[in-house]
C-alpha cells in the first residue's frame, strides 16, 4: 500500500541518528526536484518536539499520517491533566526514536513499548494535540470546569450542503495527530498513547493516511493526490513565516490567551467517487480542478507555479479557469483573502461492501487562525458550487483547537489548566 | 537499549521509564481512580501457599456446582423437557465460565465441553454446551441430543477429577484472571459465544467474577507493593459489574440482542480498562515472592 521511496532500516542502527531538523524532503514526490542534494535518510531525522507552537503544523509534511481523536472517559480534571503529562513525556520519548519504556524488561509484565517502532527510526514524527468542542462543555455538564475558557473560534462548524457526516467517525474530545515518514512509526505513536491513557481516554475514530497530499514548505516538492492532480502548489508554507503569523498562528492579541501561539484544526474525511472520476474525461477533469493534470499549471499557464489568472477570458469570452472551478472558489482572491494551511493525506479503507467501489479519498486538514474566517467560509462557498462536488463527499469532520508548544517541561495544555 | 532498566514496577505498575535517557524518569500514567494515599504495608505479607489454597479452593467449588447443574441440565435434555433444558442451559455454564483457563490446561476436555460450532476442525464432532444450545434454539427441539448430554456430564466429571492435580502458583492465577477478561472481549462481548440462546451475558459476568477471586487471591502482593495499582483494579472490577447492572433481569441477565453498539462499546473499554492494569500483576506478585 505504501508508495514510499525504499529507505535502509539498517542504515540507521550505524549511523545513529541524525541531528539537523525540518530538512527538505527534495524528490520524494517523485515528479519534483530533489533540492538537498545530501539530504539525510529521513528515517532517522528527528523533528524538534518542544517549541513555541507544536510540531507537525509549519513542519514540512511527512509522508504518512495516523490521526485519533479520543473521548475521555474520566469526569475529573486532575486525570485529565495527569493524562496529558504522561502523553507529553511519551511523545517527548518518541519524537526522538525511542520507546516509551523497556522493551526488554520484567518477563513476566507485559512490555511497556509495544516495540513494532524499534528499529525505525525517529522518521520525523511529530505528534500534535487538540482539544475538541466537546472536552468544554459535552453533551452534559461541564465536566472538567472548562466551559469558561472554550474559545469562540472553537464555535461548532455549521452544516454545508451535501455533507454526509457519520458520527461515529466525526468529532471527539482529543485528537492527536501522528505524521511520520514511516507509517508504522506514526501508528506506533498513536497505538501506545492509547495504551497509556486506557481507562483514561477511548479512540473514537481514528484514520490512517498512506500519502501526504500537500508541500507545506517551499522546497517540498508537490505530491498528487488520488485525482492525479498535484496538491498544494498553492498552500501556505510553513517556512512563510509573515503568512504563518498573519494566518495560521493564534496571535498575541487575540483571545483566549491560553490559546496563543496556537491554532485551530479542522479535519474532514473526504469519500472521492473514484469509479466516477476515472470515466471522467481529461478535459472535464482539468476544468473541474482549474488546471492541468500532468504539469499541474493553472489553466491558461504552462508550469506548475504560474500565477493564477481568475480574470483570463478565452477566445469564446468565457473564463479560462471555469466559475465553478474548484481553485477559482478556493483561492484567497475569491474568499477576501483567506488563507489556510492544508495538511491532507490520502487514504482507502478497502472497498465499500455495498457498491464495490473503492473506500478511498482524501483525509483533508487544515489548521488557521480562526475557522470563522477559515474553513468555514470557504467551505461554504466550495459546497455550494465546486464543480468537484459530483466527485466527492464528506463523510467525517473534527475541529480541535491546537494549543501552543511547550519548553521542556512543560506539558501540552498546560495554558489550558493553568 | 537493553542496558536500560525497568524502575517502574517497584513504584508503581502504571510507570513507564524513559528507556534509554541518562535520566530514567519514570513518567506516571493516569489512572482511572484517584490516587489513594499509601496504605503502607500490610500487617502480614502472604504466602504464594495461601493464595494457591484460597484459589485452589474456589475452582474445585466450581468444578463440584458444574457436575450438580450439569446433571440438572443433561437430564432435562435427555428427558426432552425443552423449556427445562433452556432454563437451566445458561446457570450450567456459569461455574466453568468462572474457571475456564484452568479448564483449558487439559487437552481436548475444554473443547469437548465448550467448543463453539466455528471451533470444530474439519471432520471433527461438534459435542458439549454449544452443540445442545444449537439444537435447543434453533431446532427448538432435544431430539438426538441424548448422547451428547451423556458426554457432556461425563466429561466435566472428569475435569472435576482433573483439577484437583492442576499446578498453581500465583503468577498463573493472575494471568488467568487476565486470560478471563480477554475471553470476555473476545467472544462475550461479540456475542459469538452463545449464538443460538443470547445468554452471553451470563458468560460474561462468570468471567468478571472468575477473574475478581483469582484477583482476590493474589491481591494482598500487589496491596503491599503497589498500593495505588491494587485500588485501580478494585475500581475497575466495581466498575464492569456496575456495567452489567442496567442488563440484570430476573436471576440472569437480559438476551444479548438487547445490547445496542454503544452499550457494547461502554463494557467493551470498562473491560480494556482493567485488563491493563490487571496484566502488570503476574510480574509483581513473582518479585514478591
Ligand atoms: C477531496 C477534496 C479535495 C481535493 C481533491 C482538492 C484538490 C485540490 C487541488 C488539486 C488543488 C490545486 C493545487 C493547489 O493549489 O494545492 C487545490 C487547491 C486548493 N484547495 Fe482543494 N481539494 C479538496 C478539498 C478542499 C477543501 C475541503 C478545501 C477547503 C475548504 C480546499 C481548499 C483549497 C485551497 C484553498 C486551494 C488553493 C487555491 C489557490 O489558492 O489556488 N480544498 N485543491
Amino acid at each position: 500500500m505504501t508508495a514510499g521511496p525504499a529507505i535502509s532500516r539498517r542504515r540507521l542502527l550505524a549511523g545513529g541518528l541524525a541531528a539537523g531538523a525540518g530538512f527538505a524532503v527534495g524528490g520524494l514526490g517523485g515528479f519534483g526536484v530533489a533540492r538537498e542534494s545530501q539530504a539525510a535518510d529521513p528515517q532517522t531525522v528527528v523533528e524538534p518536539f518542544y517549541g513555541v507552537h507544536q510540531a507537525g503544523i509549519a513542519t514540512a509534511a511527512q509522508e504518512r499520517i495516523q490521526f485519533a481523536a479520543f473521548d475521555v472517559l474520566t469526569s475529573k480534571r486532575d486525570e485529565l491533566q495527569a493524562l496529558l503529562r504522561s502523553w507529553t513525556s511519551a511523545a517527548a520519548l518518541m519524537a526522538t526514536g525511542k520507546p516509551v519504556g523497556d522493551p526488554a524488561g520484567d518477563p513476566n509484565a507485559p512490555p511497556i513499548d509495544t516495540g513494532e517502532a524499534l528499529e525505525l527510526g525517529p522518521a520525523r514524527l511529530t505528534l500534535t494535540f487538540g482539544f475538541g468542542p466537546s472536552l468544554f462543555a459535552g453533551p452534559g455538564p461541564d465536566r472538567f470546569g472548562l466551559a469558561a475558557l472554550r474559545p469562540a473560534a472553537l464555535a461548532d462548524l455549521p452544516p454545508f450542503a451535501h455533507d454526509e457526516l457519520d458520527p461515529t467517525i466525526s468529532d471527539g474530545d482529543l485528537c492527536v495527530q501522528a505524521c511520520a515518514e514511516d507509517p508504522q512509526v506514526a501508528f506506533h505513536a498513536i497505538r501506545d498513547l492509547a495504551r497509556i491513557g486506557r481507562g483514561t481516554v477511548a479512540i473514537r475514530w481514528a484514520q490512517l493516511g498512506f500519502g501526504r497530499t500537500s508541500s507545506t514548505t517551499a522546497a517540498q516538492a508537490t505530491p498528487r493526490n488520488l485525482l492525479g492532480f498535484l496538491d498544494g502548489t498553492n498552500n501556505v508554507h510553513g517556512d512563510d513565516q509573515p503568512t504563518m503569523d498573519a494566518n495560521i498562528w493564534v496571535a498575541a492579541g487575540d483571545d483566549p490567551p491560553w490559546m496563543r501561539a496556537g491554532t485551530y484544526l479542522v479535519a474532514r474525511r473526504i469519500r472521492m467517487r473514484i469509479e466516477a472520476w476515472d470515466r471522467d474525461s481529461r478535459g472535464d477533469q482539468e476544468a473541474t480542478i482549474g488546471r492541468h493534470k500532468v504539469s499541474g499549471a493553472p489553466l491558461g499557464g504552462v508550469n506548475e507555479r504560474d500565477t493564477v489568472d481568475l480574470a483570463a477570458l478565452g477566445p469564446d469570452g468565457k473564463p479560462v479557469i471555469p466559475m465553478a472551478a474548484h481553485i477559482r472558489l478556493a483561492a484567497p482572491a475569491t474568499n477576501g483573502g483567506i488563507r489556510i494551511l492544508r495538511r491532507g493525506y490520502s487514504f482507502t479503507d478497502g472497498i465499500d461492501s455495498l457498491t464495490g467501489q473503492l473506500d478511498g479519498g482524501l483525509f483533508f486538514a487544515c489548521f488557521q487562525r480562526d475557522p470563522r474566517t477559515g474553513f468555514v467560509p470557504v467551505q461554504t462557498r466550495l459546497a455550494a458550487s465546486d464543480a468537484l462536488n459530483e466527485y466527492i463527499v464528506h463523510v467525517g469532520s473534527g475541529l480541535f483547537a491546537v494549543p501552543p508548544g511547550i519548553a521542556e517541561g512543560g506539558y501540552i495544555g498546560q495554558t489550558l489548566f493553568g | 537499549m537493553t542496558s536500560c532498566r525497568t524502575a517502574g514496577l517497584a513504584l508503581a505498575a502504571l510507570v513507564l521509564v524513559a528507556a534509554c535517557g541518562g535520566s530514567a524518569t519514570p513518567i506516571p500514567i493516569a489512572s482511572s481512580v484517584p490516587v489513594v494515599g499509601s496504605t503502607g504495608p500490610e500487617a502480614s505479607i502472604p504466602t504464594a501457599a495461601d493464595a494457591v489454597s484460597t484459589y485452589r479452593a474456589y475452582i474445585e467449588m466450581n468444578t463440584d456446582l458444574l457436575v450438580t447443574r450439569t446433571k440438572a441440565f443433561t437430564d432435562a435434555v435427555i428427558a426432552g423437557k425443552l423449556a427445562e433444558a433452556k432454563a437451566l442451559y445458561a446457570p450450567a455454564r456459569e461455574p466453568y465460565e468462572r474457571i475456564e483457563p484452568v479448564a483449558e490446561v487439559f487437552g481436548d476436555l475444554d473443547p469437548a465441553i465448550d467448543a463453539r460450532i466455528n471451533d470444530v476442525p474439519a471432520g471433527g464432532t461438534f459435542t458439549g454446551f454449544h452443540r445442545i444450545e444449537e439444537a435447543l434454539w434453533t431446532k427448538n427441539s432435544t431430539a438426538g441430543m441424548a448422547p451428547i448430554a451423556k458426554k457432556l456430564q461425563a466429561d466435566v466429571i472428569q475435569l472435576q477429577a482433573l483439577v484437583k492435580t492442576v499446578d498453581l502458583d500465583p503468577a498463573t492465577i493472575a494471568n488467568g484472571a487476565v486470560g478471563l477478561l480477554n475471553e470476555v472481549s473476545s467472544s462475550k462481548i461479540t456475542g459469538e459465544e452463545d449464538r443460538y440462546s443470547h445468554t452471553d451475558l451470563w458468560d460474561f459476568e462468570a468471567n468478571v467474577v472468575g477473574a475478581q477471586e483469582a484477583w482476590n487471591s493474589v491481591k494482598a502482593f500487589v496491596v503491599a507493593r503497589s498500593p495505588d495499582l491494587a485500588a485501580t483494579i478494585d475500581s475497575g472490577f466495581a466498575a464492569v459489574l456496575a456495567g452489567l447492572d442496567p442488563f440484570k433481569k430476573g436471576d440472569g441477565f437480559v438476551s444479548y440482542t438487547v445490547l445496542k453498539p454503544a452499550d457494547t462499546l461502554a463494557l467493551s473499554q470498562l473491560i480494556d480498562a482493567l485488563a491493563d492494569p490487571l496484566s502488570q500483576v503476574a510480574a509483581i506478585v513473582v518479585t514478591a515472592q
